[in-house]
């Protein structure tokens, strides 16, 4: 929890709880103060109690599938010019990273005495490992999810609800994560009492950045060991793609204090950076307060949230985690932004070259590398990729969108001898 | 004469007139310019005590349907700050009750704390109330306000620890706002038990007159709080009735509805 406390610019010297450098805080209304400080604290208490952090660590392992493979993806490496690890969240249960702060948070939705856990989702996989755990811990859930996101991750959709949740789709605003976001806060003041809050990603109030920063940070804890051994040494660089930010920060958490290793998050640069269709909140935002706290928000003049766009789901979010902000901010981190064209590539090839379907979002930064990776990193370059999830719910999207002739229409046509 | 002054001296001439004072609510702008003024007037006109202006943010996560629908059709139809206050300053030059401004964090401090604060004074409102900036993060925001001489009233919840009642308690000017309920503007109705305890704990802490807000919807809701707090605070009831109709009549349904609750804010 270190973190936590990191000093601030300008007047005040003293770190102020829940800050990184300028970014962070707990803008939240007043019913919720204190669901936060309960937070905290239950938090606080079970970071360190043994039994809590024991059968945190046998969930891990024995139900969702940890450690999970850093593997050695010698075709993308041949054809990026860089040698290319993936680490590989895809394989780890419900199919992406989202279940190792999930577990945490329901362990303490346990602990806390709450029924019940809320939860928002963009491209579905957050609100498959919430519907997973509650199902686990017998946990009433109820999902946020926006009704263009409803429509373009429709597998999610109905895994959540064989999953036992209820799936609420959200037509207000533009109709993504970051309404289903703001009906999520309203669902959370209306039942505090009763509710937990579970965030999915590296932002929102003080202290889910930081509570989610380090339920994900066993991604790098993992990869670190596992790099030493099979590769020897240190990565030059580790990449992992940014929406909100989780995946990213769980794959830099343990890299932070160590400078020879370069951080590189990929944003979803949509149509382009500037083109006003992007999700590049990095490449394109300003200082502003979105769902809680203080970081780099897409807003106009006028404070008005700007919609994003995006092809994937999960990265389609008009903000980014207070952390990141800092790290983009302070140089430690380097944001760079792949378009949707750029994320199609990386998607085709990762199928082809490894036999491997991503997601839509590591995909991004697979499609960054093989395009740009080489130029930031040099030549022969050791990195590893997060693959932060499989691409199961994506293969429908992904093929209509980019228009493919993957021969779809020819297995599927009425009459096959036709 | 601050802000803070103005408001007083308003809950202070509704209280020896036996009465809670009346708080309502519109979101400047809507329907549209001309039809917002007119409503804002009617409702001085009507008998509000005190006006609270809301300015829109696409984003407001403390309001429910009516409020978000309001904001969203002004915003799309591109009526931006400017135009927002000038709506205000407008309709309420003539100076008989106090208004103060109703947005979010993101929309004050976009413009940077300092600019909001002097369009606000120059519009000629009272005071601000940013529902998602607790008192912990306020302090720029409150040096900032008191530059320009306006109140900041915070809003308090039951659920609110004693040391974060002290810290209102200290902070708001104006008045404090009791959330009436856990949960969004327009929704459901005021909670009366946590309610009347959490009016009961802030009176221990202050002299400040304490409003209660979020789910007073017409007379009788309006009746039963002023039994126990010092204002009363309407929005989505009146949101509604700017809704429910022709925007030519708007203004005569807001007035029909502020003479019903101010009815209501009459003390046994």
């Amino acid at each position: 929890m270190s973190a936590t406390t990191t000093p601030v610019d300008g007047a005040q010297d003293e770190p102020r709880e829940g800050y990184f450098g300028p970014f962070g805080g707990q803008f939240v209304p007043e019913s919720l103060s204190g669901a936060l400080t309960e937070l905290a604290d239950a938090w606080r208490t079970a970071a360190e109690d043994a039994a809590f952090l024991d059968e945190l660590d046998q969930l891990r392992r024995t139900y969702g599938g940890r450690p999970t493979p850093l593997y050695r993806a010698e075709r993308l490496s041949a054809e990026a010019g860089l040698e290319v690890w993936l680490k590989r969240e895809d394989l780890a249960h419900t199919g992406s990273h989202k279940l190792n702060n999930v577990v945490g948070q329901a362990l303490l939705t346990r602990r806390m005495g709450k029924p019940r856990v809320i939860a928002e989702t963009g491209a579905g996989q957050h609100g498959v490992a919430t519907a997973t755990a509650a199902a686990l811990f017998g946990l009433d859930c109820t999902v946020y999810m926006g009704a263009e996101d409803c429509r373009r991750q429709r597998l999610n959709v109905v895994r959540m609800q064989l999953l036992g949740a209820e799936v609420v789709p959200v037509e207000s605003g533009t109709r993504t994560l970051k309404d289903a976001i703001n009906e999520a806060m309203r669902d959370w003041v209306t039942n505090v009492d009763t509710t937990h809050y579970l965030i999915g990603s590296a932002m929102g109030p003080h202290p889910f950045p930081t509570l989610v920063r380090e339920l994900q940070k066993v991604i790098s804890v993992e990869m670190r060991t596992q790099f030493a051994a099979q590769a020897g040494g240190l990565p030059d660089a580790v990449v992992a793609c940014v929406g909100g930010g989780s995946n990213a920060i769980g794959a830099f958490a343990d890299w932070i204090d160590e400078p020879a290793v370069r951080l590189i998050g990929v944003e979803a640069a949509g149509e382009g950076v500037g083109s006003g269709r992007s999700a590049a909140t990095l490449s394109e935002g300003r200082e502003a307060v979105l769902h809680g706290s203080r970081s780099i928000v897409l807003v106009d003049d006028e404070g008005q949230v700007r919609p994003a766009h995006s092809v994937s789901a999960g990265l389609d979010y008009p903000g980014v985690g207070p952390e990141h902000a800092w790290l983009a901010s302070s140089g430690r981190g380097e944001y760079v932004g792949a378009t949707d064209d750029d994320a199609l590539h990386g998607f085709r090839r990762t199928c082809e070259l490894e036999g491997i379907i991503p997601a839509l979002e590591p995909a991004h930064a697979v499609g960054w590398l093989l395009r740009h990776g080489r130029d930031l990193l040099g030549d022969g370059a050791r990195l590893i990729l997060n693959m932060s999830g499989r691409g199961d719910k994506d293969v429908d999207e992904v093929v209509r969108v980019a228009g493919w002739d993957v021969g779809v229409e020819r297995a599927f046509r009425a009459d096959p001898s036709a | 004469m601050s802000g803070a002054d103005r408001i007083a001296a308003a809950f202070a001439r509704a209280d020896g007139e036996g009465r809670a004072a009346l708080v309502v609510y519109l979101t400047a702008g809507y329907p549209d310019p001309d039809t917002s003024r007119a409503c804002l007037r009617a409702a001085v006109d009507a008998g509000a005590d005190v006006v609270e202006v809301g300015l829109p943010f696409s984003d407001p996560i403390m309001d429910g349907p009516v409020i978000q629908a309001a904001n969203q059709t002004v915003l799309d139809a591109g009526v931006g700050l400017e135009e927002q206050l000038a709506v205000a300053r407008d309709a309420l030059a003539g100076g008989e009750v106090p208004a103060v401004a109703m947005t979010y964090v993101t929309v004050a401090d976009t413009r940077g704390y300092a600019r909001f604060a002097a369009d606000c004074r120059a519009a000629g409102l009272d005071g601000v109330i940013l529902p998602d900036l607790p008192v912990g993060e306020s302090a720029a925001w409150r040096a900032a306000a008191a530059a320009e001489g306006l109140a900041t009233v915070f809003l308090a919840s039951s659920v609110s620890a004693d040391e974060r009642l002290d810290a209102i308690a200290t902070a708001s000017a104006g008045w404090i706002y009791a959330i009436g309920l856990l949960g969004v503007t327009g929704v459901d109705a005021v909670d009366a038990t946590p309610t009347r305890a959490l009016v009961e704990r802030l009176r221990a802490r202050t002299a400040t007159p304490v409003a209660v807000g979020i789910g007073v919807r017409d007379r009788a809701t309006a009746q039963d709080v002023a039994a126990y707090a010092d204002g009363v605070i309407v929005g989505s009831a009146l949101l509604r009735a700017v809704a429910d109709g022709d925007p030519a009549g708007a203004p005569d349904r807001v007035a029909a509805l502020v003479a019903d609750l101010r009815a209501g804010t009459v003390r046994p």
